[in-house]
């Protein structure tokens, strides 16, 4: 069986206990609910319109960057398994690899992306 | 049953939930929804890849596409003008000639398939994917593994642009 | 020794000679072995969190010269198990304008991808559910959910305050997520294999644990680690000065109580991977063998644990520009120079191969 068989179990399982304990509350907690209870918390205040707000672009911009070095750092693991044995050719090959994109980091960073305000 | 039908049974369920979960995706009316069973759809890929013995491959798929692309989706459903307003509609005067367009392709496809002779190769897997996919990637093609280092910065600088903009 | 696995196997044999003996092939006892596994590791986990509660509370009670938890049990320590029944019967507070099922499924994503890490967690000798090959990249990648789990959250509860607070953490951990692996990078590079059991058994004393060959890659890690679990001085998303309490605002009851678990789970995975990767895991410093396995493990996994709350109560938050700042603008740049450094001393020291 193959190693990932835990892995399977272990979802299928999770999500069993984390369901039954929710069955469990369900059976044995009280159930008062009323119109003022069900409404969107807001410090009290009537609740003012929806919170499906159009949110700021800095956001995206580093969900973006995450994803570009993310994928940097995917392709750096199997390179990271093998370099022992492959030499000074693996690690000329990183450096370049590497130094192209802390190139990239350097533009953002000078371009004021990574500023927060 | 035995451990092959169990397999087998695997194979099938993973299948279901791609598809249900791409049926979904496209046709739910909420995006956010589209967003969470998108990452169900892909998560399920990952599921196969596991079935084909193609481990960094699952764990790669899970990390980039539920992990990274997956929340980058979320976060541009969220800029969105007044997505409560949006009412998304999933049929317009194109949808006839869109739904020709796709059959002939489901067609093309399926006889494309048919007709391929799916030959299997005698040579044993190697015991250790990950090994030997860095190898690969170090020797053999370690030019598109440069290339990719500025396909990435040109994205970089993509998105710079993008951000300047506002 | 007081080694579990002897006592684990002895069960386990029992157990296959029941079933075997009522005719179930191979494949469905080594299932329902995974399976009981997998509910014992549920247990586990649990406690280890019951405990954990406590603990926190206590050591913030003796950090400001309080006595924290004192009346249910011995020093208070049935105390959380006091406060999850107390939680299981707690009127389940869902919202008119929450988008259901969102809101449902967001703590069960969040608490399952949490719980799965330990199916590679080496708790000591052989005790590991199951050494994946690709063992370090798969807690990297499954942790990757959590974000799913607190964007459903954010965005399932339809309030301002869990919107933000989701997106806030969410934009966090993934900023801190490319230092971090990054900084685990710098082991694989020494140890080349993403197994953690190897990784462990290649630490077998005191000199040879990865943190002294990697100390830059270790800060960068604990700090990355501290960010991810949303722990001071990180804690933005529960700012609750600001945001109320986060994405958990909508939650009550037994849902709220699976955040909580998460939470606490997360932290202990952190110091679990810090302990694994660079402190030799369930090695004894003094080579193999001396002591129980997996009392070493706790013990070491219980320090980090410690540090981590002693960062709570030392450290001011920090501002929403700085943290991420600090993320791109410090961390990254410095992992990138522990990969560099790394490879040039393997080159220079090492030899290779």
């Amino acid at each position: 069986m193959s190693e990932f068989a835990a892995v399977a179990v272990f979802l299928l399982v999770g999500t069993g206990i984390v369901l039954f304990t929710f069955l469990l509350a369900k059976i044995i907690r009280p159930s008062a609910p009323n119109p003022v209870k069900l409404e969107t918390y807001e410090c009290g205040e009537t609740p003012y319109g929806t919170a499906e707000l159009q949110y700021n672009v800095r956001f995206y911009i580093y969900a973006l960057l995450f994803v570009i070095f993310d994928v940097e750092a995917i392709f750096l693991f199997p390179w990271a398994l093998v370099y022992r044995s492959l030499g000074l050719f693996a690690f000329v090959e990183m450096v370049i690899f590497i130094t192209i994109l802390v190139f990239g980091l350097f533009y953002a960073w000078r371009k004021g992306v990574l500023k927060w305000f | 049953m035995t451990e092959i039908s169990l397999t087998n049974l695997t194979f099938y369920i993973l299948s279901f939930c791609i598809i249900a979960g791409g049926i979904f995706t496209v046709s739910s009316r909420n995006l956010f929804h589209s967003a969470v069973f998108l990452v169900f759809t892909l998560f399920s890929v990952a599921g196969m890849f596991v079935m084909l013995n193609a481990y960094l491959l699952a764990a790669i798929q899970v990390l980039i596409y539920v992990g990274a692309v997956a929340m980058l989706m979320i976060f541009g459903v969220m800029l969105t003008t007044r997505l409560a307003d949006v009412r998304l509609r999933h049929v317009n005067e194109q949808s006839w000639p869109a739904l020709a367009i796709c059959g002939f392709f489901l067609a093309f496809l399926v006889y494309g398939l048919w007709d391929t002779p799916f030959t299997v190769s005698g040579v044993p897997m190697p015991a250790d994917t990950a090994h030997a996919l860095g190898t690969l990637l170090m020797t053999k093609y370690v030019l598109p593994f440069e290339v990719v280092s500025l396909l990435l910065l040109a994205a970089l600088v993509g998105a710079v642009v993008i951000a300047k903009k506002d | 020794m007081l080694e579990l696995r002897g006592i684990i196997d002895a069960i386990w044999s029992f157990i296959v000679g029941l079933l075997a003996g009522l005719g179930i092939p191979q494949w469905a006892i080594e299932l329902v072995g995974y399976a009981l596994i997998a509910v014992v590791m549920f247990g586990v986990v649990a406690v280890i969190v019951l405990f954990l509660v406590w603990w926190e509370r206590k050591v913030s009670a003796k950090m400001q010269d309080r006595l924290g938890p004192m009346r249910v049990g011995w020093h208070g320590i049935i105390q959380t198990i006091a406060d999850a029944i107390k939680l299981l019967q707690k009127e389940d507070i869902t919202p008119k304008a929450i988008d259901f099922p969102i809101h449902f499924w967001a703590p069960v994503v969040t608490f399952v991808a949490a719980f799965m890490v330990y199916v590679t967690v080496p708790f000591g000798k052989g005790l590991i559910v199951s050494d994946l090959s690709v063992g370090v990249l798969y807690i990297i990648a499954i942790t990757t959910f959590t974000v799913i789990g607190l964007l459903m959250a954010g965005w399932g509860s339809n309030n301002k305050y869990s919107l933000l607070g989701g997106f806030r953490s969410a934009a966090q951990v993934v900023s801190y997520e490319v230092p971090l692996s990054l900084a685990l990078l710098g082991v694989i590079m020494i140890s080349q294999t993403l197994s953690l059991g190897t990784i462990v058994t290649q630490q077998d004393n005191l000199l040879k644990w990865y943190v002294w060959r990697q100390p830059l890659g270790f800060l960068i890690f604990w700090i990355a680690a501290t960010a991810e679990c949303n722990r001071t001085p990180f804690d933005l998303p529960e700012a609750d000065s600001e945001l109320v309490a986060g994405f958990v605002t909508e939650y009550s009851g037994m849902k709220f109580a699976m955040f909580f678990l998460a939470e606490f789970v997360n932290m202990f995975t952190a110091s679990v991977v810090a302990v694994t990767l660079f402190f030799g895991g369930w090695m004894s410093p003094f080579g193999p063998d001396f002591g129980p396995s997996w009392m070493w493990f706790l013990g070491k996994t219980m320090f980090f644990v410690f540090v981590l709350m002693w960062f709570r109560w030392t450290y001011p938050r920090l501002r929403v520009d700085q943290l991420m700042g600090f993320a791109w603008k410090v961390l990254l740049p410095l992992a990138f120079l522990n990969i560099l450094l790394t490879g040039l001393g393997i080159y220079l020291f090492d030899g290779l191969k």
